[in-house]
């Protein structure tokens, strides 16, 4: 039976990356992924993962170096953070242009200038269109979970894409959480060892990243998009066959206390957690009973589906962004959401506020009174199309 | 050399890993200096692949020259790469999962790629000691974009981003001593050559195959379109660039300097110079001062030889 331990996030991930029999891990240190890339590099070291360790000299060649490790074969995993990210950022689209199957965890982190070390969704929201599945977490069980089903997703023959795991730096990645471990063998059990098809082999030559004339780029690229739709279908699946053997059950929507909620709050990654606190407080102190909460877990690609059912019922959606898209009409999320909504004929007032930028808290207290402003937004209207919560004028 | 002109198809296998039929320019250096290297490698290899001309004139798709398996991602990373790939196939050997069959790991690319934006991941994967050959086909500019100058265009040579005008002699700066930067990482070997002295060529390839761990070798690429010369002179020009000891050919291995082709009395500079376009404006006295820094350099190379030579007789470095 698998054992609920309290064990650092960062910790249990990189056991976990173990668990996986990991072949290759390329990483450069940057906070706030580092405890992740140490833990790995001492596994390695005391001989309990049987890996090639390669500490590159930037996330350019991380990312670099995990292209060739996975083209090569090997299970392959890195992890970044921030200003990380955005210096791999060019490789990002190679890697899933050529359809190599990378696990990545991603401590998010807020984008320098200012510098700054502390968490918002920053670094993923420039690297959204990359080609990359991205899935978010919120706890430390989740985060344990998914990466488990990361390999299992992005290794999968009928998908072959590299899968970043979303957790937020700090609150996610430096804190110690009660966790359910895996046992080995139900580790063995979900993820069959990587059979990349297309590994490189002098017994079979042939040509990886060849250069594309226009009279073949745009099939190159409807052939990418049509795989990453798709791939939805096996994550889908993939998750199913994880609930059977661990128990814990994910989708790309998750909803808490939506059944009759008119009113409902979107957040994504671990301020979920402290905003399913604020729904409770409103709901018993019977402010607003009503109010509910959705959470983006599957980010890439976009449940354009279960996010349209998922607000079938709801008056109001208050959607907040912890990413400014600099000069924009939003939030990057909520963008993505206006947009997949605009066809849907009965659709709710949608609210988007930025927040929580650069590790600022957003307690309970700062979610109830979100949630009472966007209702009054919602039936009153602004000025603006969205609005920055909490500054200090 | 004419006696040559009998033996060499003897000499030289006829298989060709790297298929005609690619679309370099006329009197590609390049094409010629691949070509050759890839006859000493042999077929049990995987290549990574810079962007830059080779990849551009061998990959269109769905065409490719490669008859080896080849990798291309980016302009700057292809020493990451590499360095993925030989740790990839190292955790997979020894975990079971591939067959150890000595598959070489060979990474290739221009001298922007390698000697300007690449050197940081290049510097990264020597100092780590990967077991990989890296090759330079060093054709001193972007000819691929259109001839800009790079770090290892010599100096005074007219490229498109230096230009020789009124004010300008052209390349402002004296080439990059990439060798020397890669000797600095104490790598077992490092190595010059260029495709008019093929056996010399293939010989430093098979002995950077051989070595174990990072090996740099670059490799002199004359490109008629780049230097403004004819192109059945690209040849000819190689050999010119190693009489006048504009590009010596040596080795260094563990350390130790050999002049492979050595030169008693070198030729003067504007034999060579004089051939090309990008040189044309040179006045006498820049060409005078090309040709003391040229020497200077060549009887630095003599010295460490010599004194490499010495220490191998007394053995005091071993």
């Amino acid at each position: 039976m698998s054992k609920r331990v309290g064990i650092e996030v960062s910790i249990a991930l990189a056991d976990v990356v173990g668990m996986a029999n990991t072949d290759v891990v390329a990483a450069y240190p940057i906070t706030p992924q580092t405890h992740i890339v140490e833990h790995l590099a001492e596994l390695v070291a005391d001989g309990e993962l049987d890996a090639e360790y390669i500490p590159v000299e930037s996330e350019h060649s991380a990312m670099s170096a995990c292209m060739g490790s996975a083209a090569a074969g090997a299970r392959t995993f890195t992890a970044t953070a921030g200003q990380g990210l955005e210096l791999m950022h060019e490789c990002l689209y190679v890697a899933s242009a050529m359809r190599l199957p990378i696990v990545m965890a991603v401590a998010n982190r807020a984008l320098s200038a200012p510098i700054s070390v502390w968490g918002d969704h920053s670094d993923v929201m420039a690297c959204r269109d990359t080609g990359w599945i991205q899935i978010f977490t919120e706890n430390g069980q989740e985060v344990v979970d998914i990466a488990l089903c990361a390999f299992r997703i992005a290794e999968d023959n009928n998908v072959l894409l590299p899968t970043m795991v979303h957790l937020d730096g700090f609150h996610l990645s430096h804190v110690i959480e009660p966790i359910m471990m895996p046992e080995q063998s139900q580790v063995d059990a979900f993820l069959p060892p990587n059979k990349y098809p297309f590994f490189l082999d002098p017994a079979r030559p042939q040509a990886m990243g060849d250069f594309a004339p226009p009279a073949i780029y745009t099939e190159t690229k409807w052939a990418q998009e049509v795989n990453l739709q798709k791939s939805k279908e096996t994550i889908l699946k993939a998750w199913k066959e994880f609930a059977e053997i661990f128990g814990r059950e994910y989708k790309p929507v998750e909803s808490y206390r939506c059944d009759d909620a008119k009113i409902l709050l979107l957040t994504m990654g671990s301020y979920s957690e402290t905003a399913m606190t604020a729904i409770d407080a409103m709901r018993e102190k019977a402010e607003c009973e009503n109010v509910g909460l959705l959470r983006l877990r599957l980010w890439r690609p976009f449940p354009t589906d279960e996010l349209r059912k998922a607000i079938e019922n709801a008056d109001v959606l208050i959607i907040l962004d912890r990413a400014l898209s600099f000069g924009s009409a939003g939030g990057p999320v909520g963008m993505e959401i206006k947009s997949a909504l605009y066809d849907v004929s009965k659709k709710p007032k949608i609210v988007n506020f930025v927040g929580g930028l650069g590790g600022r808290d957003i307690t309970v207290g700062n979610f109830e009174e979100l949630i009472k402003k966007g209702i009054d937004i919602a039936e009153n209207g602004s000025e603006n199309e969205f609005e920055i919560y909490g500054v200090r004028e | 050399m004419e006696n040559c002109t009998i033996y060499v198809p003897k000499l030289i296998t006829k298989k060709e890993n790297f298929a005609p039929g690619h679309r370099a320019c006329i009197g590609c250096g390049e094409a010629l200096a691949v070509r050759l290297a890839f006859k000493a490698i042999g077929q049990n290899v995987i290549v990574v692949n810079a962007t830059g001309c080779v990849e551009i004139f061998t990959s269109q798709m769905p065409y490719t020259s490669w008859r080896v398996p080849w990798i291309h991602t980016l302009f700057e990373n292809t020493a990451a790469v590499a360095s993925g790939i030989e740790s990839a196939r190292k955790a997979m050997v020894r975990k079971g999962i591939i067959e150890d069959k000595n598959t070489k790991i060979v990474a290739i690319g221009g001298d922007g790629a390698t000697i300007d934006i690449g050197l940081q991941a290049l510097s990264g994967a020597m100092e780590r000691g990967h077991d990989f050959l890296y090759i330079c086909f060093d054709n001193e500019a972007y000819m691929n974009t259109g001839i800009q100058r790079s770090s290892a265009t010599p100096f005074g040579a007219s490229t498109t981003t230096s230009p020789a005008g009124k004010e300008s002699i052209g390349q402002f700066a004296w080439k990059k001593d990439m060798p020397g930067i890669a000797v600095a990482h104490n790598i077992p070997y490092v190595a010059t050559a260029n495709p008019s002295y093929p056996f010399d060529l293939m010989e430093k390839v098979k002995k950077g195959l051989e070595a174990k761990g990072p090996a740099y070798i670059q490799i002199l690429s004359a490109c008629p379109t780049g230097w403004g010369c004819a192109g059945e002179l690209s040849v000819k020009i190689g050999r010119l660039a190693a009489k006048t000891g504009v590009f010596p050919l040596y080795e260094v291995e563990n350390g130790k300097y050999r002049i492979t082709v050595d030169f008693p009395k070198l030729l003067p500079i504007t034999d060579y110079t004089g051939l090309q376009k990008r040189f044309r404006h040179l006045s006498p006295e820049m060409l005078e001062q090309i040709q003391q820094k040229v020497t200077e350099k060549y009887e630095e190379i003599k010295e460490k030889a010599e004194m490499s030579a010495r220490c191998g007789q007394t053995g005091t470095e071993e």
